[in-house]
């Protein structure tokens, strides 16, 4: 007989990657700009952690599969539209802010948290799953210290064998965990990250623009002479 | 009054890798800009001795050690335990840690374990006024952070390549040993073997000075109205073996191969670089037969030198992107460059 397993995802939301982000100050920190209007998904490598555990459940008969999501509860909302069409889970929402600037060991506190209020969670059968960085804060910090608040001291990072499609679209997928979402959202619990002892000095847009020079009509052995002597430069 | 202790693993051969020169060098660089600071060393692995000899002459007032075949390897519970007692041993305040994969793995649990604050990815740390602010990027390259942190214990992990390494001397350093009682529950993790591609398979070179980059452009039809896949590959291939430079992708290249394509069997996702893939840091970079669209050229961020051949004008590397466009045929290019290589070397 397999042991069911009891596997927790944390994935966060972040804008959607083909947004033009753009920094700002605010009164709590910095910002990105229209932050609020920006269209999210669900952070990418934590998405491919959701389908590794769908996987994982849907091989190993009796396991289920929660997702802990700390985010503004309209923007989860929106993003639950789409996920939940994708697999099976149950969801744990955290209303709180889903800034890239806020502080990890505050999400973790609060991650931590909700994962051990989760009803009849036995840790001999826990996995706890989530993606390597974030594309926001981009820190992979988040993780290791969820896991040193469970008690959990075999951890590891990078899991992936890369060969795991993103699932389709289910609309029965969809409207079963539906039933669970909307409630989930209207209960989400308000979470505060105060980033406390935290200040930015700034927070700026690199200078992108270089003064090309364009090459056009010199002939390939001279490119390439060219090239050469850089390379060994 | 800060305590800053330079974490740092060995390598299996019992050496210092150069991502912890660099962190030694942001280490130590804090400590001059501290009045009335400690620098102190703190090495884990099988034998630290050699790698203690081989940073001797730097400015620390004491050397530490973990050392045992339990932590000659990377293990979560037994790499943040050792890192726990050497911590507790130094009295530090300040940990600066290389970003390894080993490192990135632990280092936050140990900050959380000990009750502290962790910045990893850090490309930049300097002190003023008594006061340390560390530089680190956010949304994928996108956007730099300038910060600083009152809690304390404070660990720094610094990106490998980031810094330049620290070039003080060998000696003798006598290392203190500080004992780590390991309980059965934290060697549950084995760690059975390391499996690596082959040499040759091995594309990305992190230590290269040059990054090789290809686009979709080489599977595409050509003026002859063919594709050159074949030549492609030779080219490519070729440009690799002589350079010993990393390679590069465009995410459109690296997709070509899900939809079933005659694509360059060498290139995996692994090899991406932008938004979506990598940000790897190298002295220079040539683009070959790619249009510097900006979600790529993000992943450009740490490049120092651009250059990039591709037969459109107007492509994103002419607006700025990179430092020299040559509008040409890269194929033609590339063969006289691999020639030219050939004779050379
Ligand atoms: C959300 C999102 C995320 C993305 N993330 C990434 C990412 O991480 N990385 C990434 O690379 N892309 C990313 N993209 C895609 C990106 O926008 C471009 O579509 C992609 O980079 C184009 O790849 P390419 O330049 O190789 O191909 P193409 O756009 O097809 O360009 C091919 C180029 O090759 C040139 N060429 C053809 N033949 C020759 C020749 N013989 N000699 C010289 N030049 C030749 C052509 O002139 C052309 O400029 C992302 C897109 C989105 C929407």
């Amino acid at each position: 007989m397999s042991t069911a397993y009891q596997i927790i995802v944390c994935a966060g939301i972040v804008p959607d990657p083909l947004q033009t982000l753009e920094p700002v100050a605010s009164p709590t920190g910095p910002a990105l700009k229209n932050e609020m209007m920006l269209p999210a998904v669900l952070d990418p490598w934590a998405g491919h952690a959701l389908y590794e555990a769908a996987n994982l459940a849907k091989n190993t008969p009796g396991s289920k599969v929660w997702l802990v999501s700390l985010g503004p509860k309209a923007k989860l909302q929106q993003v639950m539209m789409t996920v939940a069409q994708r697999v099976p889970f149950e969801l744990i929402a955290l209303d709180g802010p889903a800034s890239g600037f806020t502080e990890a060991a505050e999400v973790a506190a609060a991650l931590a948290e909700a994962i051990q209020t989760i009803p009849g969670l036995d840790k001999s059968k826990l996995l706890v799953f989530g993606g390597w960085e974030s594309a926001s804060r981009g820190a992979g910090a988040t993780m290791q210290m969820v896991g040193e608040r469970l008690g959990i001291v075999d951890q590891f990072q990078g899991v992936d064998q890369g060969n795991l499609p993103e699932p389709k679209n289910n609309p029965q997928v969809g409207m079963t965990n539906m039933r669970t979402v909307m409630p989930a959202l209207q209960k989400a619990k308000p979470t505060k990250l105060a980033g406390e002892g935290l200040t930015f000095a700034s927070v700026t847009l690199p200078k992108q623009m270089r003064e090309t020079k364009i090459v056009k009509d010199k002939s390939a052995d001279d490119i390439a002479k060219e090239i050469v002597e850089w390379i060994k430069k | 009054m800060e305590t800053i202790l330079l974490l740092a693993h060995t390598e299996i051969d019992g050496s210092l890798a150069k991502s912890a020169r660099e962190a030694l060098h942001a280490a130590a660089t804090l400590h001059k800009s501290l009045a009335g600071s400690k620098l102190v060393i703190g090495l884990i692995g099988e034998n630290v001795q050699a790698a203690a000899n081989s940073i001797a002459a730097c400015p620390a007032t004491k050397h530490l050690g973990v050392t045992g075949a339990d932590f000659s390897q990377s293990r979560y519970a037994t790499d943040a335990a050792a890192a726990e007692a050497i911590f507790k041993a130094a009295q530090a305040t300040v940990i600066v840690a290389p970003a390894t994969s080993r490192w990135a793995r632990v280092l936050p649990g140990v900050a959380q374990r000990l009750g502290g604050r962790v910045d990893t990815h850090v490309t930049g740390a300097a002190a003023a006024d008594g006061k340390i602010s560390v530089n680190r990027w956010y949304y994928k390259q996108r956007m730099e952070g300038a910060l600083t942190r009152t809690q304390r214990p404070w660990f720094i992990g610094v990106d490998p390549g980031s810094q330049t390494a620290c070039d003080c001397g060998a000696g003798t350093a006598e290392v203190e040993m500080v004992a780590v009682n390991l309980t059965e529950a934290q060697k549950r993790t084995t760690v059975v073997g390391l499996r690596e591609p082959k040499a040759d398979a091995q594309t990305i070179r992190p230590d290269a000075q040059l990054l090789f980059v290809t686009g979709a452009g080489w599977t595409k039809k050509q003026a002859d109205g063919q594709t050159h896949v074949p030549e492609a590959e030779k080219l490519i291939l070729g440009f690799l073996k002589a350079t010993r430079a990393s390679l590069g992708s465009s995410k459109s290249l690296v997709d070509l191969g899900g939809e079933g394509q005659a694509v360059l069997p060498f290139l995996s996702h692994l090899n991406q670089i932008g938004q979506t893939g990598a940000t790897p840091r190298h002295a220079k970079g040539l683009s070959t037969c790619c249009h510097g669209e900006e979600p790529h050229t993000v992943g450009w961020r740490f490049i120092n030198e651009r250059r990039a051949i591709s037969l459109d004008p107007n492509c994103g590397w002419a607006r700025g992107k990179a430092d020299v466009l040559y509008v040409a045929d890269a194929f033609a290019v590339m063969q006289k460059v691999n020639e030219s290589l050939a004779t050379k070397t």
